[in-house]
Parts: structure tokens; sequence; C-alpha cells
């Protein structure tokens, strides 16, 4: 740099002329009036979603509110309440009360399995482990769902993976005796209520895991301690100490596996049963049957139903440990 | 004292954890035995023998190009929106205080927090309600829906660690609201953005349940599984395109989470 230029430079005003143009103005503008640059980064987003997503939702509500002509199929788009009243044909009511037992059971189930899980990661992994348990929760939460329940297709067929392994272990009759009772059996597992909600936890379990295990990272390991140290058994260590202060995060997962199993129609529908879920009786209702105010109705089951969940949930304590 | 986490766990309860990360992964890796097996006609176990000739065959099917080169498009489209509007609103969030802010965030996450045949059905309810037809365009805009809360988690969590007065001393130095945008504040988030838009490319290219409300009659690759799963008719392909797939999906995640390991908030918490 020659000695001219370094003189130019020490003798330019300390404040720079603005830069001009409209680039300048504008930069300008969203200095002095921040909530016009405020407004300009949230209207983009705001009206997508505004009319993308939350218009579609009304447009699903006021779908719900129309009737399908009997006679000649066509959807009648006059206000009425009959397609509620549809709802509670024995037969629906059937569904959603299968779908709802269905969800319950595969929370329970989840939250059995994901405790251990959370507990060690939380408590004990640490270091290069603590990654290990990080990687080994979040690559099967992220892995393709589908390809999940396909290979669930591929081990609990009659002639996969699983009945192999018992038959090896001379435990065939165990399965054969579980096929055999009325509700929960069936011809093989991949047609049966079992195989369905053995696959339904094997997909929401990482959702259990994560929130079950923020809650445990919040319990300080001396109050395990010292509980221990007053003389309570390790049983009663998790009855009074560490199971209420996980209980937020249960609660927290179990809204995921709740929400989750409400709504899904896949697995159902590839392993399972011929007896409908309300995920399915959506996708028949507006697909082969046409009857989009019924299948919109049925929608708004799971909505209700999580609705109640969710203020249950809140009054928990559960989205402090979200 | 042994407070500084170097006891080593129960016997039961380590046992218990190992099982529970066994059942989370041995499924995925039985994908990669099925896609190398000689049977043609069932899924039978253990495989009469190995062999590789499926994966030419599945290189030679049109349909599973045409599947895949969709989906490629469908997710590239969807993360470039996500991308511009989950970070807007991740800034607009992260740097004001301002009435309603709760709810933007709210607003964002629910077409994550609802079931996927919620938003599926709500899509086809108004696409039939304003005439709508079918298209590219009516998939991309369900995924890129869904896709937003991913960016602006990833965005939202690094903002958060971003201070403020980088921008300030930014602007004293003379650079102007653009300058400060391309030199200080884009680096800093750069990480998080790839993350996420890596997140979005993942969850978008692997999405269905949205995609069968929204596609008519085209097939994404997920689509297409899903006929081969309810109607199976080429078993070996779709035991090859179901271990692509689990690959396509799974180097995104690693790839993000190396990206923002070194945050409190890494890639992939909230999916």
């Amino acid at each position: 740099m020659s000695l001219d230029a370094a003189m130019m430079r020490a003798t330019a005003p300390a404040i720079l002329p603005g830069s001009g143009g409209l680039r300048g103005a504008l930069s300008d503008l969203f200095w002095r009036k921040p909530k016009v640059l405020l407004l300009l980064m949230l209207l983009p987003p705001v009206l997508w979603l505004g009319i993308v997503y939350i218009g579609s939702l009304f447009a699903l509500l006021a779908q719900s509110f129309f009737s399908i002509d009997e006679f000649s199929g066509l959807i009648n788009r006059e206000f009425t309440l009959k397609t509620y009243g549809d709802l509670f044909q024995a037969a629906n009511l059937d569904i959603i009360l299968r779908t709802v037992t269905m969800a319950a059971l595969v929370t329970l189930a989840s939250a059995v399995i994901a405790f251990p899980i959370a507990y060690y990661a939380a408590r004990y992994a640490r270091g290069r482990w603590k990654a290990l348990f990080y990687l080994g929760i979040m690559l099967p939460l992220w892995s393709s769902y589908l390809v999940k329940i396909y290979a669930w297709k591929l081990i609990l067929a009659k002639e996969g993976i699983l009945t192999w392994l018992l038959a090896k272990l001379h435990l065939l009759w165990v399965l054969d005796a579980w096929l055999s009772l009325p509700i929960v059996g069936g011809n093989s597992l991949s047609v049966s209520f079992t195989g369905t909600f053995i696959v339904f936890v094997y997909v929401w379990l990482p959702f259990m895991i994560l929130p079950v295990q923020a809650a445990l990272e919040r319990v300080p390991g001396n109050l395990v301690e010292a509980s221990s140290d007053l003389g309570a058994s390790p049983g009663q260590t998790f009855r009074n100490v560490l199971f209420p202060l996980a209980l937020p995060g249960i609660v927290a997962g179990s809204i995921f596996t709740f929400s989750l199993t409400l709504g899904d129609y896949i697995i159902p529908q590839i392993i399972g049963t011929s007896r409908l879920f309300i995920g399915q009786a959506v996708y028949s209702q507006q697909g082969t049957a046409g009857n989009i105010p019924l299948a919109a109705a049925f929608t708004v089951v799971p909505v209700v139903i999580m609705g109640f969940y969710l203020w249950g949930a809140k009054r928990m304590g559960a989205f402090d440990a979200l | 004292m042994r407070s500084d986490g170097s006891q080593s766990a129960p016997l039961g309860l380590k046992i218990a954890a190992a099982c529970g990360l066994l059942f989370l992964h041995l499924p995925i890796l039985l994908i990669f035995v099925y896609a190398f097996t000689t049977e043609e006609k069932s899924f039978v176990w253990p495989p009469p023998g190995l062999t590789t000739q499926w994966f030419a065959v599945t290189w030679n099917r049109p349909d599973v190009w045409q599947a895949l080169s969709l989906s490629v498009r469908v997710a590239s489209i969807s993360t470039a929106i996500a991308l511009v509007l989950g970070t807007l609103c991740s800034a607009a969030v992260s740097r004001t205080k301002f009435f309603g802010r709760e709810t933007i965030s709210l607003l964002v996450i629910l077409p994550i927090a609802l079931p996927g045949i919620i938003t599926g059905i709500a899509l086809r309810s108004a696409f039939s309600l304003a005439d709508i037809p079918f298209s590219f365009w009516t998939i991309v805009l369900g995924h890129a829906t869904f896709c937003v809360v991913v960016v602006y988690n990833n965005a939202v969590a690094r903002f958060r660690r971003t201070s403020g007065s980088m921008i300030e001393a930014s602007m004293d130095l003379g650079a102007d609201g653009f300058q400060t945008f391309r030199h200080v504040v884009l680096p800093n988030i750069a990480t998080a953005l790839l993350a996420g838009g890596m997140l979005a490319f993942a969850l978008s290219f692997d999405e269905v349940i949205v995609t069968t409300f929204t596609a008519g009659q085209q097939q994404t690759l997920p689509i297409w599984m899903l006929e081969e799963l309810i109607r199976p008719r080429q078993r070996p392909v779709t035991n090859v395109v179901a271990m692509v797939v689990m690959l396509v999906t799974l180097l995104p995640i690693l790839a993000a989470y190396y990206l923002t390991r070194d945050g409190d908030q890494i890639a992939g918490s909230g999916k």
C-alpha cells in the first residue's frame, strides 16, 4: 500500500457516508425501524404456514360439517351435523375404541422399554459412550419409516427370522399358543394385533426415550445416593425418587407415542388384521368411498382426544420437560 | 462420595439398556442382509444364498429411477423453501421480543406435532375445495410445510448461542445491514443451516403419509415402496431399494450430527 493511500485513510472522516442507492436506503430503513425488518422477516413464513397449513385445517373442519348424498355420492356443501352422527354408529365407535386401546398399550410398553435406556444414557454413559447412545437413539428415530416397517415384515413373516429363532430354541409352542389366543392371535404374527403392537412400539420408541432422558438428566445423582443412604432399597428409590421425577418426561414422551399411534394408518395396513384403525378409516373414506366429510369428521376425533390429553399433560407439568 | 459419575451401573440396568438398543438396531441390520438374498418368493431366513445380482436388476428398473428422481426433486425444492422460511422465522423470533412470539413458535411446530394424516387430509380437502389438481407442486407444498420446523429448530438453537454484540460491532465498524448479514450472521449460522437443510431433506425424502394425500398418480420413492409393501411383486428389488433408502436417509443424519455436535442442542432432537 502506498503512502498516499495511507494518508488518505488517516484523514478520512470517522463516519462513513451512507452507501447510497436502494440498498443503502433499505439498510438505513431497517436500522431506524427494526419493526419493518421484523415484519418483512415474519411475513413469508407466517403467510405460508397461515395459508397453506392453518387454511387447510379450516378447510378440513369445514368439510366435516358437509355431508354426502347417499344416492348420488356427491358432496352436499350445506352445514349439517349428520356426518358427526355417523361417527357414533357401532362400527365406527369400535374403530375409535380399538385405536385408543392400542395407543394406550403402545404408550405403556414404550415407557417400560425406554426407561432403562434413558436412565443409563442420562446417568452412566460418559464421553464416547454418551455420543454412542445419542446416535444409537437418533439413527433409528430418523431412519426411513417405511423401511423400518418393512424390516418387521421380514422378521414377523411365517418363514422369517423370529420363527427360525424360536424353532432353534425349541420355543415354537409358545408362539403357537400365543397365536391361538382370540383377539391378539392370528394366522401369523404379521397378520395379528400383536404384530401391529410390536411395530408401533418399535417405530415410536425413540420418541419416548428422548424426553425421558432429558427429564432424568436433570435429576442430580446425589438424590439417588441420598435415598439409598437413608436405607431405601433400589426398588423403593425407583418408586419414590426416580419415577416421580421422570414422570413429566414420560408424559411428554407419551404425547408423541399416543398421538402418532392415533394417526397412523400405514403400520396397521401392512402388519395387522383387516379390522380398521382410525387412520385407515380416514384413508378409505376419503379414497375408495369418496366420503371426504366422514373422513374429515374421523380426523377430528384424534384432534379432540389429543386436545384433552395435552390439557391433562399440561396440568402434570409435562411441557417443562420438553 | 462417589458423585463423579464414574461408578458402574447395576447389571440389570446394563442388560435392559443393551436389550433396548439391540431391539432398536437389529431390524435395521436385517435389511442389509436381505438385500443380498437369492430368495425371490418369500422372506425366508436364513437366506438360502447370497448374491449381488439384484443390484444390477434394480439399476435397470426405470420405475425405480423415476420415483427416485421425483423424490430428489421434491426434497430439494422443499428443503430450499424450508431453509428460507425457517431462517427468516428463527431470526425474527430470536432477535426480538414481540407480541405473539409464542404463537409463531407453535405455528411452526404444529405441522409436525399433529399426526401426518391430519396434515395430509387437511391439504387434500383444501385442494378439493379450491379445485387445485394434484401435481409436483402440491407435493412440494405439503413437504415444505413440515420441513420448516427442522430448519427453524436448528437455526433458533444457533442464534441463541450467537451473541448479538457481534452484529452491533459489525454495524459500528461501518458495515450496512446486508454486509453484516453476509459477513457476520451467515458464517455464524451456516453449519446450523446446513444441518437443518440435510435433516429437512431426509425428512422430505422419507415422507409417505402426507404424500399419499397430495401426490395423485405420481410416485415418490416411499410411495413406490408402500405399493410394494401392500402388494409385493418384486421382493428382491424392494430389498435393494430398502437398503438404498436406509443409506440415503442415514448419511444426512450422521453429517448433521457432526456439524452441530459442539452445540448445546444437537440437530435432530426434535423430529
